[in-house]
Parts: C-alpha cells; sequence; structure tokens
C-alpha cells in the first residue's frame, strides 16, 4: 500500500483527510503513483501535472525519504520505503513566498 | 419576495452575500475555495442556482466548479482547457512570437438559453464553450483567427475578459480582449471578426486607428437594446449604436477617462456607470476620492456620485469584473474594491454603504436578483 499525503488545498479539492493509500500493482514510481491519485480523485487532474504535457507543475514539489524527489525521472522506480509504504510521498506546494 | 445575491471572487476565496430586496442586512457567507484566486462566479440566467465559479492558483492551476444550490454546495467540473489544434504564436511583449499557453479562466459566461451551457474566457486569450455543464471544453478557434498573430499581452496577461451575448440574436456573441479589442461573431462563434473603428489609441499602439491592438477594458450592453455597447477602455469611455461597427468617444466631464469596470442600469438602457483611475500606472481614485460617475444621457454628461463613499485617502482600484447592478425596481448596484469592500447603492447609485469591509482584494462581482 502506497502512502500519499497531499497538500492541504488539494485535500480540500478531493475531499480527503490525512494520507491517501493507495494499491499500485506495477512498478512503483512517481508516474504510476500520481496515475493511481489521479484515477482515484479526478478532480486533481491537471492540479499536480500539466493536462497536456503530463509534467510536474512549476510550483509543486514531490519529497519522500527526506529526498527532493522532483527532479528524478517520472519513471525512475522510487525508494523502497515509499514503495513499501514504510514511507510517504509527499506532493508539496513549493515555497514561493515574498 | 424577491432576493438578491451577490458573488464575489477574490485572491483568496469566494463570498456570497444574500439579503431581502430591502438590500439593508446581508448574510456573509464564505469563503469558498480559501485560499484560491476566484477570478469569477456567475450564476445562470436559466437555474439561478447553477453557478459556475473559476478557481486557480499558481501553485495547483487552474479548476472549475459548479454548484446547483446556489452557492451551498460545489462540485469541481472539468478544467482541461486544450486550444484547438496547433496553437500557434501571439506577438510577445519583445515583438517576438511567442506560442500560446493556456493560464487561467478570467471569466464565465452562462449561456441566456440553457443553464448546461457556458462560456469560458482565457488567458492567453481564447474563447472555450462548454455544453455539458463545464465538464468537458472546447475552443471556438475561429475567434484567434482574427488576427491573433497580431494581439499581445498588456500588463495584466493577454486574455478573454468580457463575454457578452445579444439576448436577441442567440447566434452573436461580443467578446473583448485585452490587449486586442473586441470581436464579434454572427454564427454562434465559428467566425470572428474585430469591431473596433473608432478606438484610438495615441499612447499605446503606433497606429492609434489599428484594426487590432486596443486595451479594451470591459464591454456592457442593456439586453432591451442589443445594439447599443458601452466600454472602458485603458484610457476613453466609448460607445457603440451599431453593435460595435463605429465607436465614438463619451468620456465627456469625466475626472479621468481611465478606469476598469462598466455597467448599465437595469431599467434605463442610457443610464450608465464607471469608476474613474487616476492613470494607467496610478490604478487608484483620483485625489484619493472613491467615485462612482452615472450619466444618464448615455455618456458625455456625468455626475459624480459620492454620498457614503470615503472622501479622503483612499488608494483602492476597482476591477473590470467588479461592477455589477441587480433588477428590482429601484436599481441596486454594487461593486468591490481591491482593498476588499463591497458597497452597495439601493438607489442607483444616489448613495451608497458598505456590505461588507475586509475581505480579500475583490476580483469580480456579479448578481443576481431572485424571486
Amino acid at each position: 500500500m502506497i502512502r500519499v499525503v497531499l497538500p492541504e488545498h488539494l485535500r480540500r479539492l478531493a475531499q480527503v483527510d490525512g494520507e491517501v493509500r493507495l494499491q499500485l500493482g506495477g512498478p512503483v514510481t512517481q508516474r504510476s503513483v500520481l496515475d493511481a491519485v489521479e484515477a482515484a480523485f479526478p478532480m486533481l487532474r491537471g492540479t499536480i501535472r500539466d493536462h497536456g504535457t503530463q509534467r510536474r507543475r512549476s510550483f509543486v514539489r514531490f519529497f519522500g525519504c527526506g529526498q527532493d524527489l522532483s527532479h528524478e525521472s517520472p519513471d525512475a522506480p522510487l525508494p523502497d520505503a515509499i514503495a513499501a509504504g514504510a514511507e510517504p510521498f509527499l506532493v508539496v506546494g513549493a515555497m514561493a513566498g515574498g | 419576495m424577491s432576493e438578491v445575491r451577490v458573488l464575489v471572487g477574490t485572491r483568496k476565496g469566494a463570498f456570497v452575500l444574500t439579503s431581502d430586496a430591502k438590500r439593508d442586512r446581508w448574510d456573509i457567507c464564505g469563503p469558498h475555495f480559501a485560499g484560491w484566486e476566484i477570478y469569477h462566479v456567475k450564476g445562470s440566467p436559466v437555474e439561478p442556482n447553477r453557478l459556475y465559479a473559476s478557481q486557480s492558483s499558481g501553485w495547483f492551476g487552474q479548476v472549475i466548479q459548479c454548484s446547483n444550490d446556489g452557492g451551498k454546495t460545489w462540485e469541481p467540473v472539468g478544467n482541461q482547457f486544450a486550444y484547438d489544434g496547433v496553437p500557434g504564436t501571439h506577438q510577445w511583449y519583445d515583438g517576438t512570437q511567442h506560442p500560446w499557453e493556456f493560464k487561467r479562466v478570467w471569466h464565465l459566461e452562462p449561456s441566456l438559453t440553457d443553464a448546461e451551457t457556458v462560456y469560458a474566457g482565457v488567458e492567453d486569450a481564447a474563447l472555450f464553450r462548454s455544453a455539458d455543464g463545464g465538464r468537458t471544453w472546447h475552443e471556438l478557434p475561429g475567434l484567434r483567427a482574427a488576427k491573433g498573430h497580431l494581439w499581445q499581452p498588456g500588463a495584466g496577461g493577454m486574455c478573454v475578459h468580457t463575454v457578452v451575448e445579444d439576448p436577441s440574436d442567440p447566434e452573436r456573441l461580443f467578446i473583448a480582449i485585452s490587449a486586442a479589442g473586441v470581436f464579434r461573431t454572427d454564427d454562434a462563434g465559428k467566425t470572428w471578426r474585430p469591431v473596433n473603428s473608432g478606438l484610438k489609441s495615441k499612447y499605446e499602439l503606433p497606429d492609434p486607428n489599428a484594426e487590432v491592438g486596443h486595451c479594451v477594458h470591459r464591454i456592457a450592453m442593456h439586453p432591451s437594446r442589443p445594439s447599443v455597447l458601452f466600454m472602458q477602455k485603458h484610457w476613453d469611455v466609448m460607445r457603440s449604436d451599431d453593435a460595435g461597427e463605429s465607436w465614438r468617444e463619451v468620456s465627456g466631464n469625466l475626472p479621468t477617462d481611465f478606469g476598469f469596470p462598466i455597467a448599465v442600469h437595469a431599467h434605463e438602457p442610457e443610464t450608465i456607470y464607471v469608476v474613474p483611475i487616476k492613470s494607467d500606472s496610478e490604478h487608484y481614485p483620483p485625489e484619493g476620492k472613491l467615485r462612482v460617475y452615472r450619466s444618464r444621457t448615455g455618456g458625455d454628461e456625468w455626475e459624480a456620485l459620492t454620498k457614503g463613499l470615503p472622501q479622503r485617502d483612499c488608494y483602492v482600484n476597482v476591477l473590470r469584473d467588479a461592477m455589477a447592478v441587480d433588477s428590482l425596481d429601484s436599481c441596486g448596484l454594487y461593486f468591490g474594491t481591491t482593498g476588499g469592500q463591497v458597497y452597495a447603492s439601493v438607489d442607483a447609485g444616489d448613495t451608497w454603504a458598505p456590505i461588507v469591509r475586509d475581505l480579500p482584494a475583490v476580483l469580480s462581482v456579479e448578481v443576481q436578483t431572485l424571486s
């Protein structure tokens, strides 16, 4: 079971509290995790990744196991601890204050 | 007993303000979509409890929300705005060509005849239509074929911010773009042409009379006279008596003819309202006095409306979609400011009082008169 933590604005949009838990069949990658998130919560399509290009939106970051995974390939395997559900995959609104 | 519902979009959420027909006690509900920019909220004239809202964020992009109970509950609907075919390019600030990129929905205009049909004016400038209550969106690409390669962004971006439907002709629509001008379709959006003859932009364009490129801020129409249009341009207040074929200036005795919104009285087609702003770089009222100006002659002759509005030290702006009227017998007029105040007048502008003073910066105000 994969654990995903969404930022507050997206939790409210998806009407979920706390972590999202998802069962994935195949390899655990950014793409497969986000595909599963969007399948479970279609209202999140376009809010994490661009509709057309499927690229991460500029002010969204992906963290996990104390690392910034934002710039990793979307098809690279995520750390074992995330794949095993021991650690969550964090979707984060980037710091953009002033 | 009639009721008035004021739909307010702000930088940090939407608010729904309701009152009975006396309009002296208001219930404030919100923020809805807290923390998101709400560029526009508007109700269907066919089913008034059907509302559409444009919700956007620099982090998470565009969401469209729909309500079927007058704003008590909301459901996210479709948010995919894909330009038709290869999007092409438009003119960029430096004169080069720049690819069309969707940024946000500025304006939602529900159809006058079908609650499921709604238009979305977007940045980068294009018009989309949904015929299924906002679930799917399709561009009307003929608009960008009307010299779109010559359009360029203003300081606020390049957006379709105004959509006006002709109640006497379902095939006719007007839209306005900053900074391109007014465009009209007579075949339900298949083909479009610029209707900017008479506009003059001597400080903004190398050819002051150019066919496209004018920074139109807002256009307004009274439903009983759909060939008469009023315009607040970047500078100049204008009117057309022939559905946009020609325009003439009616700024008259205004203290400044720069501004953003323009509105028409619900029952008097020649009574119009603007909020003069000092200049294109000083976006606040002249002399720190917040004044609505009213013309009862369709322009040229204007009177200042000040009772109840701050007459000193006021440096707010009133944005293009932030003024609207109700249709009660004594016409109500409403506007919101970038300082977070929403002011109402229940006597066509003679006197004013704030409904609420401390909202986030107001982006849009729409009014529904419910029976």
